[in-house]
């Protein structure tokens, strides 16, 4: 891969040179601000936290005056990661949470997708109510939520029987429980989200495909499996992608249910938590927000440079 | 160039786009900015002045502006009020106060409001304290006091917490109140044994739990103890801490198990329909009862006493206006934490929110019920008062250590001192 490089470099470089000493100086001026601003802006509200982020993390600030930062090593790290008892559980949900997005959430998804792509009457209908909880608010989503699994009064409860006795579920409030009821309700959200990415990929593909697939005699699974769902690689990545980064910064729905505490703890609110508000401790909050970035790394790199493999090939 | 004259004025038209999408960049955060000082200014003799309430829940709310009101019938002065919700009011503090804050603005006495003094972000108000000082006590004086000194914080009202529970249901029942820890105990089994929850408990909202450890804590290792332990003056990784946690044990298989899934609001509803027996809370309980005879039936007693001190120190936290930096030069505002000060200004607040207790001497407490003389008694009597964990310790300290280890003790039984001090050690390090 190496030593294709300078070939590729050498061979496309010139072009793009001697078309530039075409330009003149305002279309260079407009050039320069339409690269120019969205650079500012990326560096601005990008690239200046990030860098800042990572700096008050080995720093211990109040975050009130500019003249009272001081070192503190890893003071900060060893809390975040040691000292800190949520730490860990917040990395294991956000684990399941990951888990269960691509093994129920992200499928089934792909599985409404599917069957709105036929030919069903009403497939509009059925679109519009799957998205629809993308569209809601979070405060909206937890008050529905909560009229599913309210422990008195909630939907499930009353379906089950037990409403108001002492074996009601307390869906929110048992910790061995609560995670999963969440994973239902980001669930319930995610596969709307899937459905409509993956139903725009359904569309753009060619449907002479189909039909040579179907001349060549291949049922309804096969054609997906071996024909529909390759040619579907672009879209299929940035689904697996979306997948990894909603379940990394999944926080809206715990922060309504109780706040990501009690068996909802996740990194994204411990982030929160020392950062917002009256228990802002700035220090350790960049401490687990680099925690955050660094866990957020990973599949990002893992996909970029297989997407750019991919293009050289 | 095949169309210069198109072609520049897309181009033009272009920068135009770009230029006005980055003014309106800068413009956006400025504007913000600008939008809550309207109409404060720094015209100290404008008679007006801007007053940010976290009183966002329906009852305090109207009390506020029957204060206000009074106020402004008094001075000619216009308040302009700006009311936010409860909570995000107190996490958004710091960048209110660091911002555009109003002149005057709802706060609570305690470490929040010593640290923010500390930091120089509130006005100082040892001035108004020179006219109004002669009507409060001097536990309340002290409580309105930062470290340096000087008087930043002007008390409204406080309110005791204690033991909730419906007279006319434990008179039926033969139940009597518990004067030790012993006596509690022995309740508690009775009540299980009736078939009903013997303490209703909640905390999903994670606060509530700090003023059963609070009480436990002042009742077994007294209340200096609790000051320094807020403080960290005292460590957690003790005897005297872990036998807190000991004592608590004992009354745990009579809370109510549920209580991670609850709100106060509904252990109150538990309370009032007589599935549970009794409840630890702040006397705004009695706010949730809005039956008439409920709220009727409803009697509270002080938390037991334990081991030492007996049942002198009690937990009354204490809600009153602070200024803002911008503020403290503000005459009208400096004016209006004056009239909190009076007793006209606390009465007009009571006028609508009966559920709390004035804090200043000259007060017409003749519109007391029995009730709520009987809870301003025990806030007269006691030798020491102290606030809540939360508005005592570091914030942090209390949310995000103190609170969830709580949780975690309700489910398991068991609490990891050491884990906690040494978080403790951290983040008192980092102020």
């Amino acid at each position: 891969m190496t030593d294709l490089n300078p070939i590729s470099a050498a061979s496309v470089t010139p072009a793009p040179r001697r078309h530039l000493r075409q330009l003149t100086g305002r279309d260079r001026g407009v050039l320069g601000v339409m690269i120019g601003l969205p650079t500012i802006i990326q560096v601005i509200l990008v690239w200046l936290p990030l860098v800042a982020s990572v700096v008050l993390s080995f720093m211990k600030w109040d975050g009130l005056s500019f003249t009272s930062f001081h070192w503190n090593g890893l003071t900060n790290y060893t809390f975040a990661l040691t000292q800190s008892p949520q730490f860990l559980p917040a990395l294991l949900h956000n684990v399941v949470w990951l888990l269960f997005l691509a093994v129920i959430g992200t499928p089934l998804g792909l599985l409404l997708a599917v069957l709105l792509d036929q030919k069903i009457r009403g497939s509009r209908i059925y679109q519009s109510i799957f998205f629809l909880p993308v569209m809601l608010s979070v405060a909206l989503i937890g008050i529905i939520w909560e009229l599913m699994y309210s422990q008195d009064n909630g939907f499930i409860n009353n379906l089950l029987g037990t409403a108001g006795t002492s074996g009601a579920i307390d869906w929110f409030g048992n910790a061995n429980v609560n995670l999963w009821a969440a994973l239902v309700a980001a669930t319930w959200r995610h596969a709307g989200y899937i459905m409509i990415l993956y139903l725009a990929g359904l569309k753009g593909v060619d449907p002479s495909l189909r039909e040579a697939a179907s001349l060549d005699g291949a049922n309804g699974a096969q054609t997906f499996f071996r024909v529909v769902f390759p040619a579907m690689a672009p879209t299929n990545v940035i689904i697996v992608v979306i997948t990894i980064i909603e379940s990394l910064r999944a926080f809206d729905i715990v922060w309504v249910i109780n706040g990501g505490n009690n068996g909802l703890e996740l990194l994204s609110v411990l982030v929160v938590k020392y950062l917002v508000g009256e228990t802002q401790v700035i220090g350790i909050g960049s401490a687990f927000a680099v925690v955050l970035l660094v866990i957020s790394l990973v599949p990002i790199v893992f996909y970029l440079v297989r997407t750019f493999r991919n293009r050289e090939i | 160039m095949p169309h210069p004259t198109t072609a520049q004025l897309s181009r033009r038209g272009l920068l135009t786009g770009f230029g006005v999408g980055a003014l309106g960049l800068i413009a956006i955060p400025t504007l913000a900015g600008c939008a809550p000082s309207n109409g404060g200014g720094g015209g100290s003799s404008t008679g007006s002045l801007t007053f940010g309430s976290n009183a966002s829940d329906p009852v305090p709310k109207k009390a506020y502006a029957a204060f206000v009101s009074a106020f402004e019938k008094k001075s000619k002065d216009t308040v302009t009020v700006n009311t936010s919700d409860h909570n995000s009011f107190q996490n958004k503090i710091t960048n209110y106060l660091q911002g555009s804050p109003d002149d005057a603005f709802t706060w609570f006495a305690g470490y929040r409001m010593r640290y923010y003094a500390s930091k120089g972000l509130v006005g100082d108000v040892s001035d108004v304290w020179d006219k109004i000082g002669d009507n409060f006590s001097p536990a309340l004086k002290k409580a309105s006091t930062a470290d340096d000194g000087k008087q930043y914080f002007v008390p409204n009202y406080n309110y005791p917490w204690g033991f909730f529970y419906r007279k006319s249901f434990w008179a039926e029942k033969g139940y009597t109140i518990p004067g030790t820890w012993d006596d509690l105990i022995t309740l508690a089994k009775k009540m299980q044994a009736d078939g009903i929850i013997p303490v209703a408990f909640t905390d999903k909202d994670q606060w509530p739990a700090c003023g059963t450890f609070d009480y436990l804590n002042m009742r077994i290792n007294g209340y200096q103890f609790h000051v320094d332990l807020c403080a960290h003056k005292e460590g957690w990784d003790t005897p005297k801490v872990q036998e807190v946690f000991d004592t608590w044990k004992e009354l745990l298989p009579y809370m109510d198990p549920s209580a991670a899934g609850l709100t106060w609001q509904e252990g109150a509803q538990k309370l009032g329909n007589k599935q549970a027996g009794m409840m630890l809370l702040g006397s705004f309980i009695t706010q949730q009862f809005t039956d008439a005879t409920v709220l009727a039936d409803i009697d509270f007693f002080p938390f037991p006493a334990v081991k030492v001190e007996g049942t002198d120190a009690v937990e009354a936290p204490i809600d009153g206006l602070m200024l803002s930096k911008k503020g403290g030069q503000s005459a009208p505002a400096k004016a209006m934490l004056q009239f909190m000060g009076s007793g006209a200004g606390q009465e007009a607040y009571y006028s609508i929110d009966k559920s709390n207790i004035m804090t200043a001497k000259d007060a017409d407490t003749s519109g007391y019920s029995a009730f709520t003389k009987k809870l301003g008694g025990v806030i007269a009597d006691a030798k020491s008062i102290s606030q809540f964990f939360d508005r005592d310790a570091l914030p942090a300290m209390a949310s995000n250590v103190l609170e969830p280890a709580m949780l975690d003790f309700l489910k398991s039984g068991s609490v990891d001192l050491k884990n906690i001090e040494s978080q403790a050690k951290t983040l008192y390090a980092q102020q």
